[in-house]
């Protein structure tokens, strides 16, 4: 190494780091992108992947199945812990969704780059999570094939729902992120549509991309409208998904249970959210770019940003427990007090501390350069703080119903087997469309990977 | 001129989003009105260039968004106060703060549906077919190619001259259009 030569991690350095790799050309990219569903022959890697991950989701349907046989006794829910998994699960999967939307609409309203790479897996990620989330009061319900009684619509028996019900704000606050998820992505999707429509080469790929992308033909008259509704329906989803995840902790907050009536709630689970869901982008990202040769497209620079916003994320979150201890002691109110000592003491306090290890000790590694840029300890980092949230939510819904007012009312939960598959099954579930979506749809956006190659060219003039 | 009812108009190819820019408004600076382009991703200045005027979209979405609020708003208090009053300990029936979050998670709702359907209604999509995939090369319009058509419709069009004026602005592959 030349003297001259400033040391790898200097400022001069970090601030080459590229969003898009060095020699690029709009046909490149298009090429690069859609050999990954057109022409690449399907790896053994995909085949094994996915037959391990279909095989979870078969695990699923089978808890599914055997839950509407014999009811929701087959679960460790119990009295008083009416919730358990279903609920921590349900909330950790909706959590995870937060990040694809805020990388397609907050980023894109702030021009931020390097969310172009990123944003379409991102995204499909939003729509498997809530998906796998929507599971899960839908089958705690009991009879799922009732369901419908949550939606308002004019029934014989004049019943209308309770509209004053944070469960019901949830139904309706869920069921409008799925959609509005599903509108932003597939509005997204369209031109790559197009574009996967012209290059392939068997009849009935051509027709069915050919259906799907809707006769686009890159019209600039088109482009003009599309361009309103993309930036409209990234104003939109924005104040959406910090609505969601407070509507979710309204669940909690609006009940008088020591623990959960707090006013930090809404924030500090939006935040929550957005860290466990920047973990699972990275969580996919890191083995997607490696599967797929997309080094110069997701460049190190983008996980180095995903780190940065799970650091500042991770720190909202800790600054949340600090007020919820904070204000259970300030206010001096025993029951608040009683839960603090539950936590830290109490038969679940063990969770607790690996909560508190998963979403606060370990992430401050991420102040280090050298951690952000060790994509091993990123990778690792991802599924540790994934773990956390879950334990996150785990403490809140058990530690508050096992511990509330009176003791004659206290109790324990433990899940059973089939909260296990259950849970582990949605995962399944998740890993199977995530794989089938990057065989079959591009994972990366080819028409913004080509505005972003017009615009580093403009650049670089 | 005569009108020719099977020609849509003529194309000429581009190779960057600049020649188009400068192609687009020479072919306009020459008189022509009914032009459209094409190109693989937004072009920055292209819908100035072709003079577009502004669109319907926000306000499609702003009238969608509109009745999605007050639709679920007044949904609620109708369903509250006059359909099924539950009376809870002399609590008022319209208890209004209690609706605004699913007032504001429907007018999203609306905004978004009525922003992505009157984009595509607008755009007269889905349309399977279209003149201009009768062009072999415009396949290259979804990947590295910026096209530019004068359409048969303008009344200045005349094949030879029209695609003459391409041809002086350096197009590739200058073909007609059939409409068919």
């Amino acid at each position: 190494m030349s003297a001259g030569q400033p040391p790898l991690d200097s400022p001069e350095i970090r601030r080459l780091s590229p969003v898009l790799g060095p020699g690029y050309t709009f046909g490149s990219v298009t090429d690069k992108i859609s050999a990954i569903v057109l022409t690449r022959p399907t790896s053994l890697g995909w085949f094994i992947g996915f037959s391990i991950a279909f095989s979870l989701m078969g695990l699923m349907t089978i808890a599914i199945g055997w839950l509407i046989i014999k009811g929701t006794g087959i679960w460790g829910i119990n009295i008083p812990v009416g919730w358990g998994f279903a609920i921590v699960n349900f909330v950790w999967w909706i959590g995870i969704g937060h990040a694809g939307t805020l990388i397609s609409a907050i980023l894109f309203l702030l021009n931020q780059k390097w969310r172009t790479s990123i944003n379409r897996f991102a995204e499909a990620m939003t729509l498997f999570a809530v998906a796998c989330a929507g599971i899960f009061p839908l089958i705690h319900t009991g009879r799922p094939w009732m369901a419908f009684y949550m939606f308002p619509y004019p029934s014989t028996m004049g019943l209308w729902p309770q509209f004053r019900s944070p469960l019901i704000w949830d139904v309706f606050a869920v069921s409008t992120y799925g959609t509005v998820s599903l509108l932003f992505w597939y509005v997204g999707l369209i031109p790559d549509l197009a574009t996967l429509r012209d290059r392939s080469i068997k009849k009935p790929m051509k027709i069915i991309y050919g259906m799907l992308s809707m006769g686009w033909r890159g019209s600039a008259r088109h482009w003009h409208r599309y361009q309103s509704a993309y930036l409209l329906l990234a104003g939109l989803a924005t104040p959406l998904v910090l609505s969601v995840h407070t509507v979710v902790s309204f669940d909690f907050a609006v009940a008088i249970v020591p623990g959960w009536h707090t006013t930090i709630f809404p924030p500090y689970f939006v935040a929550g959210a957005i860290y466990s869901g920047f973990a699972m982008v990275l969580t996919i990202a890191i083995p997607l770019r490696k599967a797929y040769n997309l080094e110069d497209f997701i460049t190190m620079r983008h996980l180095d940003n995903m780190a940065k916003v799970m650091l500042a994320t991770g720190l909202i979150v800790a600054y949340g427990y600090f007020i919820e201890f904070f204000m259970a002691l300030y206010s001096g109110n025993k029951f608040d007090v009683f839960l603090v000592q539950q936590r830290l003491h109490g038969p679940y306090a063990p969770f607790y501390y690996a909560l508190i290890l998963c979403n606060i000790l370990t992430p401050q590694l991420l102040w280090f350069y050298k951690m952000r840029h060790n994509v091993a300890v990123l990778f690792i980092m991802s599924i540790v703080v994934n773990i956390g949230m879950w334990l996150e939510r785990f403490v809140i819904v058990v530690i508050s119903l096992t511990r509330d007012f009176v003791p004659s009312a206290w109790g324990r939960y433990s899940p059973t087997f089939w909260d296990w598959a259950t849970f582990i099954g949605t995962m399944g579930m998740f890993v199977t469309l995530i794989f089938l979506f990057v065989r079959v749809l591009p994972a990366i956006s080819i028409a913004e990977m080509r505005e972003l190659v017009a615009e580093t060219a403009e650049e670089e003039k | 001129m005569l009108h020719r009812s099977h020609i849509y108009g003529v194309m000429g190819e581009f190779s960057s989003p600049e020649e188009l820019i400068h192609a687009v408004e020479k072919v306009r600076e020459a008189g022509y009105r009914r032009v459209n382009a094409y190109s693989p991703f937004p072009v920055e200045g292209l819908s100035e260039a072709l003079g577009l005027k502004r669109n319907m979209v926000p306000l499609i979405c702003l009238i969608g968004g509109l009745t999605g609020g007050l639709g679920g708003f007044f949904f609620q208090y109708w369903v509250a106060v006059i359909a099924y009053p539950l009376n809870i300990a002399g609590r008022p029936l319209n208890s209004w703060p209690a609706f605004i979050p699913v007032t504001f998670e429907l007018t999203i709702l609306g905004a978004a549906l009525s922003a992505v359907l009157g984009m595509l209604a607008l755009n007269k999509l889905p349309q399977p077919h279209h003149p201009v995939f009768n062009v072999p090369r415009f396949t290259h319009a979804s990947s590295d190619r910026f096209f530019v058509c004068i359409e048969a419709k303008d009344p200045k069009f005349h094949i030879a001259e029209s695609a003459r004026l391409l041809q002086e602005l350096h197009a590739h592959h200058i073909t007609e259009v059939s409409d068919d």
